[in-house]
């Protein structure tokens, strides 16, 4: 492995924690060597098709596949007639219900795109011809396309949702200076490069699925479950991943369907979702709608924050998009409320998307505050200063670290905030009106446990072993850096293996966990590897260094040797050869003494059971960022462009700074998208999402994007993880999209609450 | 699957032949083709590809103006200096189209005849109704999500708007489209929505476009086109116009100008009348922007596209203004 770039931060080498190292998985990525889940070639391959619905809701009466049997090549067409004989699986956090089959493809129609058929064929052109030709007759009902639709109503509240000390209501009331808006959010979606699918294989009782995952434990465990057989029955094959941002955390019905066609032929199946059943095989991001009240002391003093949110949801499933997540610990306040309710209308259920809650709360929080500065005529920056939280008034705890006013202040004084001009409209360029504006965001750390093994063999390479994934946010880099400090090993001679769920089991990529769960198992086991090494060299008749005299030994740029010298110092293949040893394999995992019994780690490694949230514990544990964006919007035409972002963050210590900005980065850029784009249209008629491609769907374009500086502004938090870091993937979106809207503000005068800032919105 | 024949056209005259046969269509850069068999809009029983027909990927320039063969890519007549140099709205219509991938397979006379991106027309399977897929069947997008729809030369028959860039630049600098047989001028080659909007354009089965010829004149070198859109680059146009101007000796006031837009009516549009109500005015801004409003007038939207309405005036405006030198 070749360093690419000099160090920028940090004294650590660039292959050690700390360092810049670029991607361990880079070269095979950009040549084309790295095989993607649906690039396997496995033989005697039968293709399935997806056949989804066109209406809202109803209830498939009948299938009439005749026409689709009747295409050359076709071997199967699966309906709601056809029973899978499968039962419904755990949710996430391990509850399962009893005795309740799993229909993937139901007789109940209770979202427009819901997967009611699969064809399957010889080839998969001959399956897509085949699927055009299958006619469904529905009777249909009258639906509820959106959160819009007059039929949708309030929904429910979410009792558990509700947070609330203090008099809210009293303070607010009483408040001099007093702001109230609702905000609103969109339905958006994930739109990773590689679209969702995968192969499954069948060897006896034996599946093998290469599907991309955030998870291959979780996702072994769903389909286990789903057919009925023992979790190791089950292999999912997952090493690269063409970005999931959450949608690829579980198993989904399209799954079902194509290990079932399998089964039933005996023959492997590939399922390719296309890239308009993406849009609903799995569900974005809710859209969202929060009023937020805030009342103030006329020089700025937060008395109250009153929040009312609710969300979308569909019509099986209560998913919060929690809006009152950011809501009540960004800033200091002694009365505040919030509830939120969720809105049940025809939609698959949404899922998580990139911050999930703490995405559309800040962007409610961080619009409302810079509404209250505007209105109390006071630097926005200053407001967030002078209401900083100097610990969580949510949960009463200390925050374990939190370096937000440094975020805060060194963002601003590289953005050069000091220059701003209050007024509205003060700043311009030819017909560019320009403007400035600030986003705070949040993310909470979640701690899991992993386990990892390493294996040093004879040739003196050593490979770090774990089922966790990389999809790009640099796991593979990472765990070489871990074990090349833990072991004194240099991390070129460190090869990583991921993404298999034979392999031993780790946190979900997801909710900003993994790197920190999977370094830890990763140095704990590497720690004990050396010790082992170190124990062999020192008692093995056979050690060269067993007479010398010394009682330990360290590890050092490949060789062991004793810390006076005494004796020779042994490359790694020097001493495996002299031990007459093969290998050395050393397994741990960061599960507590009492939690190591093999269902224990089953439940660890494939259910949420063990992860717990930010405040469980003596502290209160998240990420924090402040992002200043800078806007262009066209007097005339309403366009945005964004020119400038400077972004500061406090995700704790960062284990590989590179990999870190690139995460940042593509946060933010996604944020911009959403600020300015992205946007699920619902035709109100039958709930159909018609922009369902990514020539409709728009995602920001290198020439949306500007440059972008990050800077790290953390300490090492070691409450937070073994090694020091909190999350860094999700936080980087959380707060763009009200720093866009805020410069939008500053730049026109004109305050746009609901996202995407279109033009029309703004002309 | 659904079979179609394929066949490889070796002369112009066999692939007019060939495009007799029912349900036949021409290939050229496959982009618009492609895209609408995968969506299930084009389902030709006959393919002919005339991609290797030799002598049609010419681009020549001189005095009398630019002749540009129908298989000329979009990206090289973009990057073409003497197209840049003459007809700078032609060049620009091009590089603000699509994406480089894009530009870099697709053909001109391709790039004509693209289909409108009403999402409607472009889902068979959900939305049924569609007069323009399947005459007198209804249509879809009316009552449903028509941000992009067109708010000139549309009816209750059809409000899908032509969403090319390059038709439009064509069409301000009079450019002419070549049959072989016939030669048309590209502002009759399109034919409105209004009231048959399965027609398009008036070429006849067994007709093919062969190039396209561009008469040089002063307001074509001093042209532009400004597409204005959310996203910066690689979407259409909510709103485009193609401007060339010619001023008196005074440099100020105006004696020949060609306004067309984008973006915003069923066919690339010409609006004549903003030319005339500023031949012989003084290049100012009010006065440019008053005129600019007449390329509204009969212009209607049904829902979410009015700020249309609004927005295609002020592109026209500053359009003018800029090929002016004023802004
Ligand atoms: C995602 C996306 C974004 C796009 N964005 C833009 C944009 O911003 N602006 C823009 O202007 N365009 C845009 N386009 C459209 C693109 O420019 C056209 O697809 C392209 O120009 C078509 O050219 P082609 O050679 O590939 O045509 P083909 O797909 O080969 O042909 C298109 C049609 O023309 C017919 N045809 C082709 N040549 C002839 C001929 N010589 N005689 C008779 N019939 C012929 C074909 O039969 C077919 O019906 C976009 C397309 C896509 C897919
Ligand atoms: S607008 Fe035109 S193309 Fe779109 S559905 Fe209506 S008739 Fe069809």
């Amino acid at each position: 492995m070749t360093i690419m770039e000099t160090r920028k931060h940090g004294s650590a080498a660039d292959g050690l924690v700390g360092g810049r190292l670029s991607r361990f998985e880079g070269d095979l990525k950009v040549t084309g060597a790295a095989t993607y889940a649906l690039e396997y070639p496995v033989d005697g391959l039968a293709h399935a098709v997806l056949v989804q619905s066109t209406i809202a809701a109803g209830t498939v009466v009948a299938v009439d596949a005749s026409q689709a049997l009747a295409v050359p090549g076709v071997l199967m067409v699966l309906t709601p007639e056809d029973d899978l004989g499968l039962m419904t699986a755990s949710d996430w956090y391990g509850n399962r219900p009893e005795n309740q089959p799993f229909l993937p493809l139901p007789r109940e129609v209770t979202y427009n795109g819901q997967s009611i058929a699969a064809v399957v064929g010889e080839s998969r052109e001959q399956a897509i011809e085949a699927a055009k030709l299958v006619r469904v007759i529905y009777e249909e009902k009258p639906g509820i396309a959106d959160i819009d639709d007059a039929k949708a109503g309030k929904g429910k509240l979410m009792d558990n949702l509700s947070v609330a000390w203090g008099d809210a209501e009293a303070a607010f009331a009483a408040a001099p200076v007093r702001v109230e808006a609702e905000y609103r959010t969109p339905r958006e979606y994930h739109v990773a490069m590689e679209p969702h699918g995968l192969t499954a294989k069948w060897d006896g009782d034996q599946l093998t699925v290469w599907e991309p995952s955030q998870w291959t434990h979780g996702m072994q465990r769903n389909y286990a479950e789903w057919f009925g057989l023992p979790i190791e029955n089950v292999r999912m094959i997952s090493p690269f991943i063409g970005g999931g941002f959450g949608s690829k955390g579980v198993a989904l019905p399209y799954g079902a369907v194509a290990a079932a066609a399998a089964r039933k032929l005996g023959r492997p199946v590939k399922l390719a979702v296309t890239r308009p059943q993406n849009f609903t095989s799995y569900g974005g991001r809710a859209a969202t709608r929060q009023t937020i009240a805030l009342g103030a002391t006329e020089d700025g003093v937060l008395q109250a924050i009153i929040h009312r949110g609710a969300n979308e949801t569909s019509t099986y499933t209560d998913y919060p998009e929690q809006t009152g997540a950011a809501t009540p610990i960004l800033y200091k306040v002694e009365n505040f409320s919030s509830q939120s309710r969720v809105v049940p209308v025809n939609t698959v259920t949404p899922g998580a998307l990139r911050g999930p809650g703490k995405n559309p709360s800040a962007f409610g929080i961080e619009c409302a505050m810079e509404e209250l500065a505007y209105k109390l005529g006071m630097d926005p920056l200053e407001l967030r200063l002078k209401n900083y939280a100097d610990h969580d008034y949510q949960s009463g705890k200390p925050w374990s670290t939190r370096q937000l006013r440094e975020a805060l202040t060194q963002g601003a004084e590289a953005f050069g905030w000091s220059r701003r001009s209050h007024e509205p409209r003060s700043m311009r360029d030819g017909r560019q009106l320009v403007g400035w504006g600030i986003g705070c965001g949040t993310f909470p750390v979640l701690r899991a446990p992993s386990a990892a093994m390493i294996r040093i063999l004879a040739n003196g390479r050593v490979e770090v072993v774990s089922g966790a994934i990389d999809m790009g946010q640099g796991t593979y880099t990472i765990l070489a850096q871990t074990a090349s400090e833990a072991l004194g090993v240099p991390v070129d001679q460190i090869d990583v293996v991921l993404g298999d769920s034979r392999l031993p089991g780790s946190a979900i990529a997801g909710g900003s966990m993994l790197a920190g769960s999977i370094t830890g198992a990763v140095h704990k086991t590497a720690a004990a590897a050396r010790d082992e090494l170190i124990g062999l060299a020192l008692n093995d008749p056979n050690s060269p260094l067993r007479d010398t005299g010394a009682n330990t030994l360290t590890v050092s740029n490949g060789r062991i040797a004793s810390e006076l010298g005494q004796g020779p110092a042994l490359s790694l293949p020097e001493l495996m050869a002299a031990l007459g040893r093969t290998e050395i394999e050393v397994v741990r995992n960061t599960l507590p003494e009492d939690a190591q019994s093999l269902t224990d780690q089953n439940a660890a490694w494939s259910s949420m059971a063990r992860v717990q949230g930010p405040t469980m514990g003596d502290y209160s544990m998240h990420s924090w960022c402040a992002h200043f964006a800078e806007v262009r919007v066209d007097e005339d035409f309403g366009t945005v462009r964004v020119s400038r972002i400077v972004s500061a963050f406090d995700c704790g210590r960062l284990y590989n700074p590179k990999m870190v900005e690139s995460q940042w980065r593509g946060g933010i850029i996604m944020g911009i998208g959403q600020a300015l784009f992205e946007e699920g249209l619902v035709d109100g008629r039958n709930g159909r999402t018609i922009n369902n491609n990514v020539g409709d769907y728009l995602v920001p374009t290198n020439s949306d994007i500007p440059h972008i500086q990050v800077i790290s502004v953390g300490v090492p938090d070691h409450q937070a993880s073994a090694l020091g870091g909190k999350g860094v993937g999700e936080v980087g979106i959380v707060g763009v999209a009200p720093a866009i809207a805020n410069a939008v503000f500053h730049a026109t005068g004109k305050r746009v609450r609901d996202l995407p800032l279109t033009l029309d919105k703004l002309l | 699957m659904r079979d179609f024949s394929y066949f490889r056209a070796t002369s112009a005259e066999d692939a007019r032949q060939a495009a007799l046969q029912a349900s036949a269509v021409m290939l050229a850069g496959g982009t618009t083709l492609l895209d609408l068999a995968k969506c299930g809009v084009a389902e030709p029983e006959a393919v002919i590809d005339i991609t290797h027909l030799s002598g049609l990927d010419g681009i020549a320039v001189n005095q009398e103006g630019a002749v540009i063969g129908t298989l000329a890519k979009m990206a090289a007549v973009a990057d073409h200096p003497d197209i840049k140099a003459w007809f700078p709205a032609v060049s620009e219509s091009l590089s603000l189209a699509a994406s480089a991938q894009l530009r870099n397979m697709a053909t001109i006379g391709g790039n004509l005849l693209q289909r409108t991106r009403c999402a409607y027309f472009r889902d068979p399977l959900t939305f049924p109704a569609c007069n323009k897929r399947n005459p007198g069947s209804g249509c879809s997008a009316l009552g449903g999500v028509i941000r992009n729809h067109a708010v000139l030369g549309v009816s209750e028959q059809c409000i899908a708007s032509y969403p090319g860039d390059l038709a439009a630049a064509l069409v301000a600098l009079d450019a002419v489209v070549d049959l072989g047989q016939r030669q048309v001028p590209v502002d009759d080659f399109f034919l409105p929505y209004d009231h048959a909007p399965e027609r398009e354009t008036v070429l006849q089965p067994g007709e093919m476009i062969l190039g396209i010829s561009i008469p040089a004149s002063v307001a074509a070198r001093n042209s532009t086109y400004l597409k204005v859109r959310d996203r910066q680059s690689y979407e259409f146009a909510a709103a485009s116009a193609a401007v060339g101007l010619e001023l008196e000796s005074d440099n100020r006031t105006i004696k020949d100008i060609r306004v067309a837009l984008g973006g915003v009516a069923s066919k690339p549009w010409r609006a004549r009348a903003v030319e005339q109500a500023l031949i012989g005015k003084a290049l100012e801004e009010q006065t440019v922007a008053r005129a600019a409003r007449l390329a509204m007038d009969g212009a209607v939207s049904y829902g979410d596209n009015l700020y249309k309405i609004e927005l295609a005036p002020r592109v026209i405006t500053r359009a003018i203004m800029k090929v002016g030198g004023l802004a």
